[in-house]
């Protein structure tokens, strides 16, 4: 059986050359970049190659790149780090429900700490209102915390509009940029970003290498306690190979991402118009014109998704619904239950999300796959034979 | 059956499911396997003590049924039926025990879970016919034109008394594979096919009640609930009437329970009933306790089509009674049945099954009201 993948969000395979530079810094670059001899030299000069890599792909300083271990601990940095470097007796931050577990998760833990959190809720349309972030603004607001593409809709947030907001609040303003990189332009100048989170695995690299970028004058306390790396601001021995990979995976998205963006509008759109023609009564979930051009997620109305899930990776195509927890599986979609689905709809649910494997000849299977696993699902449905 | 036709296995990740799904694999019959998430164990944290293993859906469990597709090379996936079996096991299974009655929530999952929304879901992704690890028999009857069910070839492993509420849309769409065979005959073929669960240890009764302990779960489930306990505390008294004691709730006592009465006296007592109504413990003697007759209601018939005559049989009205000689009577409703066994029967308990069989055949069985 041909197997193919349109799982982009989860994940996406190693391209081959960063995979190349992934080898290539294991094996040559093995020194620690903190040694003084040659093997540690030839690994800093990786090190600091992919820095000037993914600086230059996002706009900013080499400096203001700080390498840590995936896009969670970015996360993790940015909100702890930020709100632990503030000694105010009173400290409020503002991220909204729609965010990813690793920023909702540092919000529920500050907020055992005594900090308070207001979660900005978005519309049917999976957008955030700025007016809303800036209605929720306090005196005692440290920082606000607004991705920049949603992972599960892939709507875009008006993350420009958020920081000027921050900024004339004199708020630190943070974005996760993980579902952002490689799929829509990113420049963290333009954005007037401070804090902005990246993840290697993503962007057609292996995991194991993230990036927080950290505007220059903005403090931060660390998660961790060891050596001098990275600024103080992430001790532990690089991890060369991972970055090394990343910076190659950037070189490439800084070439070719504008082109490959529209070729995966084009195939998506297709995706979306084939399914919308041949399955009935599948609605398109969040913004149809603010979303990532590589996402779709859409309503399969009285069927259930997590069958579906199983049912097309039974023939062949991988594809997602929800989040998965410890177990393996499916937790109903608080994204999806932030713009308003009520359960059955939300575990209706299928997210497809395409990638640079992906063809059109691809996308076709998957468009019988989706009809075929659906029709049999629906004849199946009580619920839907009420529907019909 | 097709020979190429997709048979869902349910594997809970112990020896039996484990076994069931290597002996379809190795008859070259195309499998998926499917574990059912039915209980998140991060809730009721203070029920977690050190010893908690035979849990139910626990990573451990998951984590060795995916080892054992791993090892037979099948595809497998965890569907998520936590909010499900709250529904329809957990919640049913707290209210039963609140009215004074002792439920048997194995049932309740086997009729509502595993043979209805399990089967919806196995053929919803391409599995017409599921198999599990029960030891309990189904035959097709080609002069009745039905399905019948059989108790397990291993008396002590029967699940048939779990099983009465099947119909024969879930029996022509089920497979026990190790109905034939005793427990040690599965234990050595899972040896035998090298799977990584062979030697683990039986799951516990009730899987979502840690370590039997029914009254601490639903103690915590109704705190999470927001529900406190109800206040149910009231008197222990004897069929006359006399007052021995104080209880802390009826939902702590069963027919029959002998220990923890919290009261004294000459002869050891048992739990004759409970009175969620007037709040009473009612205790007596051992024989207070004999029944010679009860009512059963919402009565499935399995290999016989029902009953409109009395019939002789025997029923079993727990799961480790020995099923009992008895007379099967036509009752008031359609789907009730009077049962007059041949000599008293001890702890006849309201909220359990009375199963009725004939040898080695289930007829039907219904709930002991």
């Amino acid at each position: 059986m041909n197997r193919f993948y349109f799982d982009h969000n989860a994940t996406t395979p190693v391209s081959p050359e960063a995979l190349d530079a992934y080898v290539s810094a294991a094996r040559d670059g093995f020194g620690n970049a903190s040694s003084i001899h040659h093997y540690g030299q030839a690994a800093k000069q990786k090190l600091e190659a992919a820095r000037r890599q993914v600086a230059e792909a996002i706009n900013c300083h080499p400096k203001e790149i700080v390498f840590v271990s995936g896009g969670t601990e970015a996360d993790n940095l940015a909100l702890l780090g930020a709100v632990r470097s503030c000694d105010w007796k009173q400290r409020h931050v503002i991220t909204t429900a729609i965010e990813h577990p690793a920023v909702l998760n540092p919000c529920a833990r500050l907020e055992r700490e005594g900090v308070r959190v207001t979660y900005v809720q978005v519309g049917s349309d999976g957008v955030v209102d700025p007016g809303e972030i800036r209605g929720s603004l306090r005196p005692e607001t440290i920082l606000i915390s607004v991705m920049h593409a949603n992972n599960e809709l892939g709507t875009i947030q008006p993350v420009e509009e958020i920081a000027g907001i921050a900024r004339e609040a004199g708020v630190l303003f943070h974005s996760d940029g993980v579902q952002a990189l490689g799929r829509i332009p990113v420049d963290v100048k333009a954005l007037e970003v401070d804090l902005y989170s990246l993840s290697s695995h993503k962007v057609f690299a292996p995991k194991g290498a993230g990036v927080l970028y950290v505007r220059k004058g903005v403090r931060l306390e660390p998660l961790l306690y060891g050596g001098h790396h990275e600024r103080d601001l992430r001790p532990g021995t690089e991890n060369v190979p991972a970055a090394a990979a990343f910076g190659v995976a950037c070189d490439y998205l800084r070439r070719e991402a504008g082109v490959e963006a529209e070729r995966l509008r084009t195939l998506r759109d297709r995706l979306e118009k084939g399914i919308l023609e041949r399955v009935p009564v599948v609605r398109v979930n969040g913004s149809v014109e603010k979303r990532l051009p590589n996402t779709s997620n859409l309503c399969f109305e009285g069927l259930e998704g997590e069958a579906m899930v199983i049912g097309l990776d039974l023939r062949g195509c991988a594809v997602s619904t929800g989040a998965a927890c410890s177990s393996g599986a499916v937790e109903p979609s608080h994204v999806l239950t932030a713009i308003g689905l009520p359960a059955e709809k939300a575990k209706a649910s299928i997210r497809f999300s395409l990638g640079r494997g992906n063809t059109t000849e691809q996308v076709d299977t998957l468009i019988d796959a989706v009809a075929a696993t659906a029709a049999h699902l629906r004849q199946l449905s009580p619920t839907w034979s009420v529907h019909a | 059956m097709p020979e190429n036709e997709l048979i869902a296995v349910a594997m809970s990740g112990g020896v039996d499911s484990s076994t069931v799904a290597a002996l379809l694999h190795r008859q070259g019959l195309p499998i998926v396997g499917l574990t059912m998430q039915l209980w998140n164990q991060r809730r009721l944290p203070e029920l977690i003590s050190g010893e908690t293993t035979g849990r139910c859906c626990s990573l451990d469990d998951v984590y060795d049924a995916r080892r054992v597709a791993e090892c037979l090379g099948i595809p497998y996936y965890v569907v998520n039926f936590e909010e499900r079996f709250e529904r329809q096991v957990v919640w049913p299974f707290v209210e039963e025990y609140l009215a004074g009655r002792t439920p048997v929530p194995c049932t309740l999952c086997n009729n509502f879970i595993k043979f209805d929304q399990f089967i919806e879901l196995a053929e919803g992704v391409g599995a017409r016919r599921i198999a599990t690890g029960h030891y309990a028999r189904i035959e097709f009857d080609e002069k009745s034109g039905r399905f019948v069910m059989l108790r397990g070839v291993d008396r002590s492993r029967d699940q048939s008394y779990f099983l009465f509420g099947l119909t024969q849309a879930q029996l022509a769409r089920s497979l026990f594979p190790l109905g034939g065979l005793r427990k040690s005959e599965a234990r050595q073929l899972a040896r035998q096919y090298g799977l990584p669960v062979a030697d683990k240890g039986d799951s516990q009764e009730i899987c979502f009640v840690p370590n039997g302990d029914y009254a601490a779960f639903i103690r915590a489930w109704l705190r999470e609930q927001g529900r406190g306990e109800p206040e149910s505390r009231g008197q222990v008294v004897t069929t006359s009437g006399k007052v021995l004691g104080e209880h802390p709730g009826v939902h702590h006592f069963t027919v029959g329970q002998r220990r923890k009465l919290g009261v004294a006296a000459g002869e050891p007592l048992y739990v004759i009933a409970t009175e969620p109504a007037r709040q009473l413990v009612v205790v007596g003697r051992a024989e207070e306790l004999l029944r010679t007759s009860l009512t059963a209601h919402e009565v499935n018939w399995i290999s016989v089509p029902g009953l409109t005559a009395p019939r002789r049989a025997q029923v079993k009205i727990r799961h480790q009674h020995t099923a009992a000689p008895a007379t099967l009577y036509p009752g008031s409703g359609p789907d009730h049945v009077e049962v007059r066994f041949d000599e008293p029967q001890r702890a006849v308990t309201p909220g359990q099954a009375a199963v009725f069989y004939d040898g080695d055949l289930v007829l039907g069985g219904g709930w002991i009201e």
